[in-house]
């Protein structure tokens, strides 16, 4: 057996170095991409929790406001229910940095903490106040105006301990006199620490808190406090882990699409294992033959290729998950943890190597090398030793490939799987549909071939053309005897094409439907924003004056983003408090569908975006209650609006009744319309002198607003277009080496053809167009399959991931290309494959057999 | 743990950094203490303390025993309206000595005054932290404590059963040679303690007797002052010794201050002129956790009077991690005099170690 062994995998690996070479690094890229991205999500994820820990400390549990944080008498109660041992109180404030040099003001978050009560639950947040040691005179200096940053925040902003720091925190700028550092936070993270006291009055968070932290009496369980407690709306009781927990939940549908999409690499070098393997056993068939014929099993046949495919899944693997381990280190350091997504603020993440996870990528690719060589090795099994010493009869081991239902069956399970919902936020039935699809697109692709070629080849005939493009008629000819042989060819290129396609589209979707959206939600001459809706920072009241008054100006409107927190385990969402006409809402939002009319008798209106319908159930017509000022509000919704730019939930309300509920009058945003004849950039410029707030405030006009919002978008799909280049490049691969072993088994067939009188030359241009056809045959097939899978992306998979929707736009542009490349490198690999294989002598070649 | 006099000598420190609203505190000037007024809390001065110590149990089996409330104002900025800004800090300290144990059982509290979680009441002694509790019942003169300490539980009682001693000058102490290096100090001697003990879930039913300071400054200390001897003890004949010196820094010069003052059992006070009084170390004990040789031993002379205190056991040093970092020594200490036993009180001393430090 050991001999069998060595004759028919070592040596033939061996022989066809480069035929395995494919096969291994099919398999090693798939495992590489999928390792790779698995290890980055999951270090940024760890250094996440890691920072969060260090934050939260030993904290057992928390209580959490939205940012806008919640009444401090809250903490007297907790602090004195016998169920707490241990409260400590947190005003979590984000400020922006004045004076840098950045695009974007930065942002820092400062955590105002009762130093005395925070030092048993997070001691990383003592800092390291110099002098504190030997001098008694720094000892309460952190209860005044003194912040401590971490040592990331201090080399960012520049400064010393000694300096001032500059911030904007609510309508107002503070200098903040930095008294020490935080060397324990981890690096990368921008991080501030004040005294609570000093915090609520600088900040402007008099009366406010955003967290307790608790430490928990023994014995006593969340329920039960969450059920004593009573806490005011919009505040939560949660575990440790729900920050944590809460982020691997907002980045989850990210995080699984860059997963499967580099499953997708896996995926089709699975297929191109099954086109080389396929041909690999077509090769050897007069092997196998002799070996049944001495004795050998079906079944020990059978095992023999199935260890073959291990042993190529298994280097392909291993190299795989040493490559991925490379391929992370290198995009973390290029990218960061997020890979450019922008959902992670954190430091930098260290990677760990998990064997777990290193087991599951390596048996995910030995899956895919035993998978794609399975059917290949049970045809090898069952063919009876008599047929296969019968030369030519390869396209009878193919026939079973032919056959419509296995086709059928998959479409048909993936009509049914795109009917399920997702799993847990997930949309695992539509990705499994996705490989239903495609599996199914290339199981039909003879049958289709043979579609596409018989009439082809019919009115070749009919025309006589054939008789002027003999070559051409040969070749249509072959795709019609032998689309088994055509089909095995292009697989990998199917799938790599369709996968294409279909992400393109998908891509070009988003990023049309999105400029278009910000072309609609930018109807101003030019936008002020001070801090995003996640800082705790807004416009000075003078400066709305000044903005106002302004005689460049002739109108105004300002508007607020408030977040809330409406589930523990959720984002928060945003409420944008704007000026809109109830009457005519679409006036000021991107409406979908038709909204309702308020009558002045309902609830306020508001306007939510597609996340609330999909995440919270929000209905048009229904009501929808929101914590505004420690109270429930009720709402009535009176439509949907598209909002690109808060994937979490929004809901837009109208500026009147968001001051009425709340009494709070301060604005973080102002669009601005310009008198006839004034220069967007003049008034900027103007304004830049005069406002209080010239230091953090944001003033751009629409046209750079879209630019910066579309490269960001470019920015994160960045990871996305080398993934998908990285599939391509397999399918090609793939091409390559099918063709070429293809080739090689057809010597004999070429040397007849020699043997009648063909030349070489016109051999060259049969292959040829056999790989133009084969490939033009793959491209319908693939684009069929593509922009059906681009439709379950854009319907399917995206509104269930990001909870937005879209507009189908197809880029032609970058399709055709696609064909244009696929077509010219598919026929030139025919014809550079052939050259070896005609090399032979002809009386050799038909000999070889016999 | 913070002493008294190590509490005065690090607030001492705390001149206010420049470029903020000073904070001013108000200055010790002689003036009639009004009670139960000045049983409470005095706000505006810089420190303050409750500082209640005693022995519990029969002779068999002797306890030491020490509860503490200080109160700080820290120099934030009195414009701060933030109900957390740190104006106050309230800090407790709670200690058993039981020579069985042979070190003492302690625990330390502090917080930020406010929410009703650590105050010190203003108008009679009323303080509260984190669970802990002093305060005296204004119709029986009664001092009602409750620690809840991480090792064991302490509730007791003690009734005084003669009006507040004023110390000094009519309640005006002077700790230096500037008239402004000054506090206003009263003690409540011969206070009759029934206590309840809990420790490893076994309760005990204690009487004994304890010793009340109730002390108030903004001064500063002499600049060369090293650190305190300092004894409060009830004598079995009813009468009270109180006595401390401030130590100078520099060896082999005089004390900065002496002080020590004699009550009858029938009130009447006897102050000592500061010539006839001294203090002498008669034995050391070395700390192995900080390098300290603490004079566990002493003889104080008053007078004609010699007497000398005996620690109820030698390792009654103190380390206030969590809440101050200063290292002291307060220990049970019996108080002999021509060889036999006549009282039983408390000996306190600061300054030994050589690495004082601050942790906060």
């Amino acid at each position: 057996m050991l001999w069998i062994w060595w004759q028919l995998i070592i040596r033939y690996a061996w022989t066809w170095r480069l035929r395995t070479a494919v096969q291994v690094l099919a398999i090693t890229v798939g495992v590489s991409l999928g390792y790779a991205v698995s290890l980055i999500n999951g270090a940024a994820l760890a250094e996440f929790n890691a920072a969060l820990r260090e934050i939260n400390g030993e904290a057992d549990a928390v209580i959490e406001g939205s940012r806008t944080g919640f009444d401090e008498q809250l903490y007297a109660r907790v602090a004195t229910d016998p169920a707490v041992q241990m409260a400590s109180p947190v005003l979590a404030t984000d400020v922006l940095v004045a004076g840098t040099p950045d695009e974007y003001p930065p942002r820092l978050t400062v955590l105002g903490i009762d130093v005395l009560r925070a030092a048993a639950l997070s001691p990383t947040l003592m800092g390291d106040r110099p002098g504190t040691v030997d001098s008694p005179a720094s000892r309460f200096a952190i209860f005044g105006d003194g912040i401590l940053l971490s040592p990331s925040a201090l080399a960012r902003f520049n400064v010393a301990v000694g300096d001032l720091l500059s911030v904007q925190a609510g309508g107002g700028t503070v200098a903040l006199k930095v008294r020490g550092t935080l060397p324990g936070v981890r690096p990368g993270s921008l991080l501030g620490v004040m005294d609570l006291g000093f915090a609520q009055w600088r900040l402007g968070g008099l009366g406010r808190l955003t967290r307790i932290d608790l430490r928990l009496a023994d014995g006593v369980s969340l329920e039960a406090l969450r059920a004593r407690l009573d806490l005011p709306a919009g505040v939560n009781l949660a575990g440790p882990d729900a920050t944590g927990a809460r982020l691997a939940n907002l980045s989850r549908a990210y995080r699984v699409n860059l997963n499967v999409l580099a499953l997708v690499a896996l995926f089709t070098g699975g297929f191109l294992v099954f086109s080389l393997q396929a041909q690999g056993t077509l090769a050897r068939r007069a092997q196998f033959a002799w070996l049944r014929a001495a004795g050998l099993e079906r079944g020990q046949l059978k095992r023999l290729l199935v260890a073959e495919a291990v042993s190529i899944g298994t280097v392909g693997s291993v190299l795989g998950l040493f490559a991925g381990a490379a391929i992370a280190r290198a995009a973390l350091a290029a990218l960061g943890g997020d890979l450019g997504g922008g959902y992670f603020n954190v430091g930098q993440p260290v990677l760990g190597f998990p064997l777990l996870t290193a087991a599951g990528f390596a048996g995910l690719g030995i899956l895919a090398a035993v998978a794609g060589s399975y059917l290949p090795a049970r045809e090898a099994a069952h063919t009876p030793p008599a047929a296969a010493l019968h030369a030519g009869g390869a396209e009878e081991v193919l026939r079973p490939l032919g056959r419509i239902w296995p086709g059928l069956a998959l479409l048909l399970a993936a009509g049914v799987l795109l009917t399920l919902p997702p799993v847990s936020g997930v949309p695992l039935p539509a990705y499994l549909a996705i490989g239903a699809i495609l599996t199914g697109a290339i199981a039909l692709q003879p049958r289709i071939a043979r579609l596409v070629s018989r009439p082809l080849a019919n009115c070749l005939q009919a025309t006589r053309a054939g008789t002027r493009a003999p070559m051409l008629l040969l070749a249509a000819n072959r795709m019609v005897q032998a689309p088994g042989a055509a089909a095995i060819a292009m697989a990998g290129i199917v799938a790599s094409f369709g996968l294409m396609v279909a992400m393109g589209t998908m891509v070009s979707s988003f990023r049309g439907t999105l400029d278009g959206w910000l072309v609609q939600v930018l109807p101003a001459d030019l936008y002020a924003r001070v801090g995003q809706s996640t800082t705790d920072a807004w416009l000075p009241p003078a400066d709305l004056q000044r903005i106002s008054t302004h005689p460049g100006v002739q109108r105004v409107e300002f508007s607020r983003a408030v977040p809330v927190q409406l589930a523990a385990d959720r984002a928060a969402v945003v409420v944008v408090a704007r000026m809109i006409d109830a009457a005519d809402p679409g006036a000021a939002l991107p409406l979908v569908g038709s909204p309702l009319a308020w009558q002045p008798d309902m609830p306020p209106p508001v306007w939510v975006s597609e996340a609330m319908v999909d995440l919270y159930g929000a209905q048009v017509g229904g009501m929808l209650e929101l914590p505004l000022a420690g109270r429930l509000q009720r709402f009535a919704v009176m439509g949907v609006w598209r909002d690109y730019a808060r994937q979490f939930g929004s809901v837009a309300m109208r500026a009147e009744d968001y001051q009425r509920l709340t009494g709070d009058r301060t604005r973080t945003d102002a669009a601005i319309w310009l008198r006839l004849g004034v220069q967007a950039a003049d008034v900027s410029r103007e304004l830049l002198q005069t406002l209080e707030s010239r230091e953090v405030i944001e003033l751009r006009a629409p046209d750079e607003i879209r630019a910066l919002s579309l490269r960001i978008f470019d920015r994160s799909f960045a990871v996305t277009y080398v993934l998908e280049a990285a599939a391509i490049l397999i399918g090609m691969i793939g091409v390559a080496a099918t063709f070429s072993s293809q080739a090689m088994a057809r010597s004999r067939e070429f040397g007849m053809l020699r043997h009648i009188g063909v030349t070489r030359g016109q051999i060259l241009r049969v292959l040829a167009l056999e790989g133009a056809l084969a490939t033009v045959n793959a491209i319908v097939v693939g684009l069929l399959a593509g922009l059906v899978i681009a439709l379950v992306l854009i319907r399917v998979i995206n509104p269930q991931s990001f909870h937005w929707s879209m507009q189908l736009i197809v880029p032609f542009g970058l399709i055709a290309g696609l064909i244009v490349a696929l077509l010219a490198c598919a026929t030139g690999t025919a014809a550079i494959a052939g050259r070896r294989a005609i090399s032979t002598s002809p009386l050799r070649a038909v000999h070889e057999d016999w | 743990m913070l002493t008294r006099r190590r509490l005065l000598l690090t607030l001492a420190a705390l001149a206010a950094p420049a470029g903020r609203a000073a904070v001013s505190y108000p200055q010790v000037l002689p003036r009639a203490l009004v009670f139960p007024q000045d049983f409470g809390a005095h706000p505006d001065f810089r420190t303050e303390w409750w500082y209640l110590t005693g022995w519990l149990g029969g002779p068999a089996q002797p306890l030491g025993f020490q509860v503490t409330f200080f109160r700080s104002r820290t120099d934030v900025d009195p414009a701060n309206p933030s109900a957390f800004a740190a104006h106050q800090l309230v800090i407790a300290h709670a200690a058993i000595a039981d020579p069985a144990r042979g070190a003492l059982l302690v625990d330390e509290r502090i917080a930020r005054a406010g929410f009703g979680l650590a105050e010190t009441a203003v108008g009679d002694t009323d303080a509260r932290l984190s669970g802990w509790s002093l305060r005296r019942d204004p119709a029986t003169d009664i001092y009602h404590a409750r620690i809840a300490a991480r090792d064991f539980s302490l509730g007791f009682t003690a009734s005084a059963s003669a009006a507040p001693w004023l110390q000094g000058e009519a309640g005006l102490s002077h700790k230096g040679p500037e008239p402004l290096q000054a506090s206003y100090y009263y003690s409540r001697p011969q206070l009759k303690v029934q206590a309840q003990l809990e420790r490893n879930g076994q309760l005990q039913k204690l009487a004994g007797i304890a010793w009340l300071d109730h002390e108030w400054s903004s001064a500063a200390l002499a600049a060369d002052a090293a650190g305190w001897d300092w004894i409060g003890m009830n004598l079995d004949d009813g009468s009270a010794l109180a006595a401390f010196q401030i130590r100078s820094g520099q060896a082999g010069r005089p004390p900065v201050q002496t002080y020590a003052a004699l009550r009858a059992a029938n009130g009447a006070v006897q102050l000592i002129p500061p010539a006839q009084l001294g203090f002498t170390p008669l034995r050391h004990w070395n700390s192995s956790r900080h390098r300290a040789a603490w004079p566990v031993a002493q003889r104080i002379t008053i007078g004609t009077r010699v007497f000398e205190t005996r620690p109820l056991m030698d390792d009654q040093e103190l380390d206030s991690s969590l809440t101050t970092g200063a290292v002291y020594w307060e220990g049970a200490s019996e108080l002999l005099e021509g060889g036999r036993p006549v009282g039983r009180g408390y000996l306190e001393m600061t300054g030994y170690p050589e690495d004082t430090r601050f942790i906060l």
